[in-house]
């Protein structure tokens, strides 16, 4: 029992990790801020799932889902990294709109509001997959460490903190903030295919905002700009979270909550929101952050 | 010559910052770009720069039309410059922003800062540099880029004054090595010492072009100046 729920809370806080650390590739390393970065997430989910019900198998699922996700991710910033920082975020949230409206209403590839159930696992038992999942978490990690740190990855922190500057410098700025999307978005699309092989399923409530929330507050939580602040994030919200899961049977709370289901989801965002404003007042940064929020 | 603008001219809403403007910049020489507020220098740089496109005109750089490129590749045709307002990486070291401009070594690196009298550590990040300081990064930075011509936009501005007599030491040192200076100054002492032409522009147009000694002495200039 509690072996099980430890392998579901690592599986789980490793995924969210690869999602976190590719979300801060974007907003904290480059400085765009795409609010539909879980759109991508759901992409690689749905993708993997219809690949792998149609009878591909994982070694080809995966991969090619993370692909669809950054290819995805590429044509959608080769249209929008142009614009100037707010219009960037409300049309990239937009994106999150027209990922629901598609994935219930485009009945006959995502079968609408009823989902796609029965998505085979990559191994038989969870132990087995949460060692796999932890060795693509390890590669991710290095990759991203080392993506940071090269050339490159100055590059990008050179046009989040000055664009005019980086491109006076002889710096296509426009080709390396697709560049940084299109990696970011893979990570994305893979951690949303490493999902829906764990949970088995896929709907279209992978596009709800609570669910990005949680992903921005553990970013935020952890730290722009740095690898080891997006793990530290989410495993600190990560154990809170699965606290407050029990929120509905705090005594007297609990109360209240039996008589209005509706606020428990409610009072999770809540109490995570204010966990990261508590945070965000004794460490502006983030735990390890080391750029302004 | 190695820059021209030929009839260069751009409007912001209902203002002509920028009108019909005619100059050459000699190569091996520094020239210097100056005029009231508002007269449109550093919109010059920008067009020249790749940064504003120009309405209409013709812009060389030798015999390249550069006129309308973006401003990376303008940049990597031979282009360095820095800003009015300083404009470092904040949150990179002084190593990466230089890095930014160019792959070189630690030394290369120390080597440029210290011939501009900058002396802070490399890991030192670039928001905890003073302003003077920073200037002075932007300005390295500049320099390690490979360019044949530097435009740096009022370059003493929050400079202290003992820099200031270095920069006009560093310039004619770039002059002397082959570079070309191409500078936007409100320092009459420092743009009349350094400058072997001195271009004057107003409301957009150039008002007059000539050695040091012959611009102090126009009436026209005088009168941009004071006003009427
Ligand atoms: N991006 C812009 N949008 C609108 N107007 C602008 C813009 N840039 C410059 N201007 C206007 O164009 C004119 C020229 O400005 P510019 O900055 O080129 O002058 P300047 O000669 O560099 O002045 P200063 O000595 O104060 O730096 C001014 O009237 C300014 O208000
Ligand atoms: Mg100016």
């Amino acid at each position: 029992m509690i072996h099980d729920f430890l392998i579901y809370f690592l599986l789980i806080v490793l995924i969210y990790t690869i999602i976190v650390m590719s979300f801060n590739l974007a907003v904290g390393f480059t400085g765009l801020v795409n609010l539909g970065h879980m759109v991508f997430f759901g992409i690689g989910a749905y993708a993997s799932a219809l690949l792998a019900l149609s009878g591909a198998p994982w070694y080809l699922a995966v991969p090619s889902s993370a692909l669809i996700a950054a290819l995805s991710g590429a044509i959608i910033a080769a249209l929008t990294v142009r614009l100037k920082g707010d219009y960037f975020q409300i049309v990239t949230l937009g994106l999150v709109f027209i990922a629901v409206t598609l994935s219930r209403n485009w009945i006959s590839l995502t079968r609408g509001a009823l989902g796609l159930p029965g998505v085979p696992p990559i191994f038989k038992d969870s132990l087995h997959y949460m060692i796999f999942v932890m060795a693509v978490f390890a590669l991710s990690v290095i990759f991203f460490y080392w993506l940071t740190n090269s050339g490159t990855g100055k590059i990008f922190q050179a046009i989040r903190d000055d664009e005019t500057a980086s491109s006076v410098l002889g710096k296509n700025t426009y080709f390396y903030k697709i560049l940084s999307i299109t990696i970011s978005t893979f990570f994305a699309g893979l951690a949303g295919s490493l999902f829906v092989h764990y949970i088995k399923f896929v709907d279209p409530t992978i596009f709800d905002l609570e669910f990005f929330v949680l992903i921005l507050s553990m970013l935020i939580a952890g730290g722009l700009a740095s690898i080891q602040g997006s793990i530290a994030g989410v495993f600190t919200l990560g154990i809170f979270v699965e606290l407050i899961r029990f929120i509905d049977r705090v005594p007297l709370l609990s109360t209240v909550l039996a008589q209005h289901p509706e606020l428990i989801g409610a009072s999770r965002t809540m109490v995570y929101s204010v966990i990261v404003i508590y945070l965000l007042i004794f460490r502006p940064r983030g735990i390890f952050g080391r750029v302004e929020v | 010559m190695i820059l021209s603008l030929k009839n260069v001219s751009k409007t912001f809403g209902g203002v002509k910052a920028v009108n019909k403007c005619i100059f050459e910049v000699e190569e091996n020489k520094i020239t210097s770009l100056i005029g009231p507020n508002g007269a449109g220098k550093t919109t010059v740089f920008n067009i020249i720069s790749g940064l504003a496109e120009p309405d209409s005109g013709i812009i060389r750089l030798g015999s390249k039309n550069i006129t309308g490129l973006a401003a990376h590749k303008i940049a990597k045709s031979g282009i360095s410059r820095t800003f009015q307002l300083t404009k470092v990486f904040r949150n990179l070291s002084v190593r990466d922003n230089m890095l930014i401009a160019k792959k070189a070594s630690d030394d290369e690196i120390k080597r440029i800062l210290k011939s501009i009298y900058f002396d802070k550590p490399l890991d030192t990040i670039a928001s905890e540099l003073s302003y003077g300081q920073q200037r002075l990064l932007e300005l390295a930075r500049a320099l390690l880029m490979p360019h044949s011509l530097l435009m740096l936009d009022e370059p003493t501005a929050g400079v202290n004054p003992k820099i200031r007599q270095e920069l006009k030491t560093i310039l004619r040192n770039l002059r002397k090595e082959g570079k070309t200076v191409f500078l936007i100054e409100h320092d009459m002492e420092f743009v009349m010492d350094i400058s072997d032409t001195v271009i004057v522009l107003n409301e957009g147009k150039v008002l007059k072009v000539g050695k040091p000694k012959e611009i102090v002495k126009d009436r026209k200039v005088l009168e941009a100046y004071l006003g009427k």
